[in-house]
């Protein structure tokens, strides 16, 4: 090769070649996009014929109401509240089936334990513990997140939700962060470690992190059940029961909307503190509506999303509910562990509107929030009051049994809702930000939120007499 | 491809890209705009024998899958969906340096019918890199809705890449599809991809550069993509090209070209 | 230059209307994302859509549906067809 015997010129020497010829040449980068795009057109313009189309095609249509001024934010609140009731009216029947046969099945397994002669203890922690966590999670869990991924991945499907995003960027510009973040706010309705990882979307670092650390306020499907539960059995029960459902709907698409406003709120406190900066831009694509594949959602949210969320909350919960048994059944004298706990608890939580019990089952749900729910449960029945529950009147009864106020249900749902994420959602806020202190923030921020909220609330009522 | 070399490039997948392939697997690239189909063609392909991840050092996502067609196999890695990998995101960067250092067998670069235009911007930035791809035309049945059609023919002509049309969500054209990756793997089909003609402006920048850029990548890149690279001040593009070509800053020729 | 008087920013752009581009004032990433979408000088686009609050606007670029903020948009001078 002739190559070897001339001087050579390395990497470096043609890097500041390159540099001389585009400083005298400034538009240089700009003329190589605008060259490739010529090209595409002259490439295009021969190969594609179109038939005059029609204007105001199907898309426009639908765009034309759905980004309307009038109907676009009534259509957006109104989807969103027929998503939770269909998903709460739908998930009641199959969560009462599936309750009535896993707790026979309790039963059954009891009944060969005994047979078996199995220490109690043994008994106590597989059946009582392990059996009943799980068999409250999957009755609990599987229906409402059966019916609500499939709808929701059907809005994905569809196109609607880049036009949510068009809708809300004004206020998402409003508090210096990315429309786009409204995008992560849907992912993590389902989970919100999913919502955590999909702020990659964003492009700008600044607004990225926001995202991260307020993707927790918008409630994931770990909580949706706790937050649908008491809201049908306190809220819903204190009207007629042909209301119970549209009330528990309302309650909760309105706890949902809170969430949003919170993520505004703490979104431009961010942006105006520990996160300054000019909102950057937003570039989005509205790609046309697309007729939904039904056997593909019915695979990607049933499979991927809810068959996913139930195995890591089967996981979760199998382990605390033996870990809760065990701490509800070993006393220190007079009273067991779980009682000390939420003994020493009693005070701070009481300030905030809860009992001791709650305060200590939010904590012990730290791996997964789905599993809040039964652990409380499992606390409230094993202080003495063994009762077989089945339907939810029984549930609301043992909840009032453990003096459940409104202002209990109240403060309950919106501890839940503002409360810190779980370490899931934890663990990938600290990969996707790669900072301790970040992650730590995302914990700290919604903790601090949680409590002030729940005080103001629980002092404010307590004053005003209204309990 | 002798087996030392497919060896080479295995260590280099798995390495650089966290890709793990089988020997005698046909690797392909898939690319593609956002919103094109491309999962959907990917998911069509590859069914469920999917792996999902994230590039190495990277938060982006990684999805790769396998199939088998007439006894060959396939692996296929889904690159993120960009408009262009002129890389100025980090996913840009990603789809670049895999097409450009990862050396798949074949790109499969998937168009949206419904806006072809902008879409082929993105085909021949892959087509200035490697002559080893196909594109698929995808959302056919978008496009007759509106009233589009495409002669697939003259696209076929003019690009000089086979050119298949599909509609992954019905399934049509999938099976051509999986034909024409295979003429590829038997080396039954060797494209000959239009080259991006520039303005006199830019063609000018260009040649001030190439000689010495020819000189310093030798074969193993296209050395006009190199050079527009270059004029461009793609700061991370050096950087890739140093990292997997093992050429530094100062050193005068590249060390796979001395051997 | 004589186009100056007729240039105007695309956010002043009704909807309806179109328009050609002529020239980008944006810097960085912004700047490219726009070229690489096709927004390129001599580009035609057309104001589609504005958001129920008035912001961002929709614009029809190469058949594509593009939402940009008024700000950006501000910074992208075109030629009123």
């Amino acid at each position: 090769m002739s190559a070897v015997i001339k001087p050579m010129t390395t990497l470096e020497e043609i890097c500041t070649e390159a540099e001389k010829i585009r400083l005298s040449n400034p538009d240089l980068g700009d003329k190589i996009v605008s060259d490739i795009y010529q090209n595409a057109e002259m490439i295009a313009g021969p190969a594609v014929i179109k038939n005059s189309t029609d204007s105001r095609s199907w898309d426009h249509k639908l765009d034309d109401i759905l980004t309307s001024r009038r109907l676009g934010y009534p259509i957006m609140f109104a989807l969103l509240s027929i998503i939770f009731w269909i998903t709460i009216a739908g998930a009641n029947v199959p969560s009462q089936m599936i309750a009535d046969t896993l707790f026979a099945f309790q039963d059954q397994l009891l009944i060969w334990f005994e047979l078996a002669g199995a220490p109690s203890w043994l008994t106590g922690i597989l059946v009582l513990g392990m059996f009943r966590g799980l068999a409250w999670v999957i009755a609990v869990m599987l229906p409402p997140m059966a019916i609500f991924f499939p709808l929701f991945t059907l809005l994905e499907d569809l196109g609607y939700l880049p036009r949510v995003a068009f809708n809300l960027d004004n206020m998402f510009r409003r508090c210096r962060a990315c429309g786009k973040q409204i995008l992560t706010m849907c992912m993590g309705f389902g989970c919100n470690a999913a919502g955590v990882v999909s702020c990659r979307i964003i492009d700008s670092p600044r607004e990225r992190l926001i995202a991260v650390l307020t993707n927790n306020f918008v409630p994931c499907n770990g909580r949706f059940p706790t937050l649908i539960a008491i809201a049908t059995i306190f809220m819903g029960g204190m009207v007629v029961s042909e209301l119970q459902t549209a009330v528990a709907s309302v309650v909760v698409t309105s706890l949902v909307v809170l969430g949003i406003f919170v993520t505004f709120a703490v979104s431009w406190a961010l942006s105006h503190t520990l996160l300054k900066g000019e909102a950057s831009s937003m570039v989005l694509e509205l790609p046309p509506y697309r007729k939904p594949q039904l056997g593909a959602i019915f695979y990607r949210s049933l499979i991927d999303r809810t068959i996913f969320v139930l195995k890591r909350a089967i996981i979760m919960a199998a382990p605390a509910g033996a870990i809760t048994w065990l701490l509800a059944n070993i006393y220190i004298g007079e009273i067991s562990i779980i009682g000390h706990l939420a003994a020493w608890l009693q005070p701070f939580a009481y300030a905030i509107g809860l009992d001791g019990f709650i305060l200590l089952t939010f904590i012990l749900g730290l791996p997964a929030n789905e599993i809040v729910m039964p652990i409380l449960l499992m606390c409230y029945l094993s202080t003495g009051q063994m009762m077989e529950y089945g339907t939810l009147e029984e549930l609301r009864d043992i909840l009032i049994n453990n003096n459940w106020t409104w202002l209990t249900a109240v403060c309950t749902m919106l501890f839940c809702l503002l409360h810190w994420p779980c370490t899931t959602a934890l663990l990938s806020a600290y990969k996707e930000t790669g900072s301790k202190k970040w992650t730590f923030l995302t914990f700290l921020i919604p903790t601090v939120i949680a409590f002030i909220v729940c005080f103001i609330v629980a002092q404010s009522a307590r004053l005003l007499n209204l309990v | 491809m002798n087996h030392s070399a497919t060896k080479e490039h295995h260590k280099l997948l798995s390495e650089h890209f966290g890709i793990t392939a089988i020997p005698g697997q046909f690797t392909v690239a898939l690319a593609g705009n956002p919103n094109v189909g491309k999962s959907t063609v990917f998911n069509a392909l590859t069914g469920l024998h999917q792996h999902t991840g994230n590039w190495p050092g990277k938060t982006v996502d990684n999805a790769q899958g396998s199939f088998t067609y007439l006894d060959r196999s396939f692996l296929m890695v889904d690159l993120p969906g960009t408009y262009s990998i002129l890389a100025h995101t980090i996913e840009e960067q990603v789809a670049r340096d895999f097409i450009c250092f990862g050396k798949p067998d074949v790109t499969l670069v998937v168009l949206d019918a419904t806006c072809l235009e902008r879409n082929l911007n993105l085909a021949l930035q892959v087509m200035e890199i490697t002559p080893k791809i196909i594109v698929c035309v995808n959302l056919m049945d978008e496009a007759e809705k509106k009233n589009i059609k495409i002669d697939l023919s003259a696209l076929q002509k003019d690009l000089g890449v086979p050119v298949v049309a599909t509609a992954a969500r019905s399934g049509m054209g999938l099976d051509t599809l999986r034909q024409k990756l295979h003429e590829m793997s038997i080396g039954l089909c060797t494209p000959t991809p239009r080259q991006i003609s520039y303005s006199s402006e830019v063609e000018n920048a260009i040649q001030q550069l190439l000689p010495n850029v020819s000189r310093l990548i030798g074969s193993n890149l296209n050395p006009r993509w190199v050079t527009l690279r270059l004029l461009d001040g793609d700061q991370a593009f050096i950087k890739s090209i140093s990292q997997y070509l093992n050429l530094d800053l100062h050193s005068t020729r590249l060390q796979e070209v001395a051997v | 230059m004589n186009t100056a008087i007729t240039t105007i920013p695309l956010s002043t752009l009704g909807i309806g209307s179109a328009c050609q581009i002529v020239s980008l004032n944006l810097q960085g990433l912004l700047r490219r994302r726009i070229l690489d979408l096709g927004m390129v000088p001599g580009t035609p686009v057309q104001c589609i859509r504005k958001s129920p609050a008035g912001d961002p606007v929709a614009y029809m670029v190469r058949d594509t549906l593009i939402a940009l903020r008024s700000e950006d948009a501000s910074q992208i001078y075109v030629n009123p067809m």
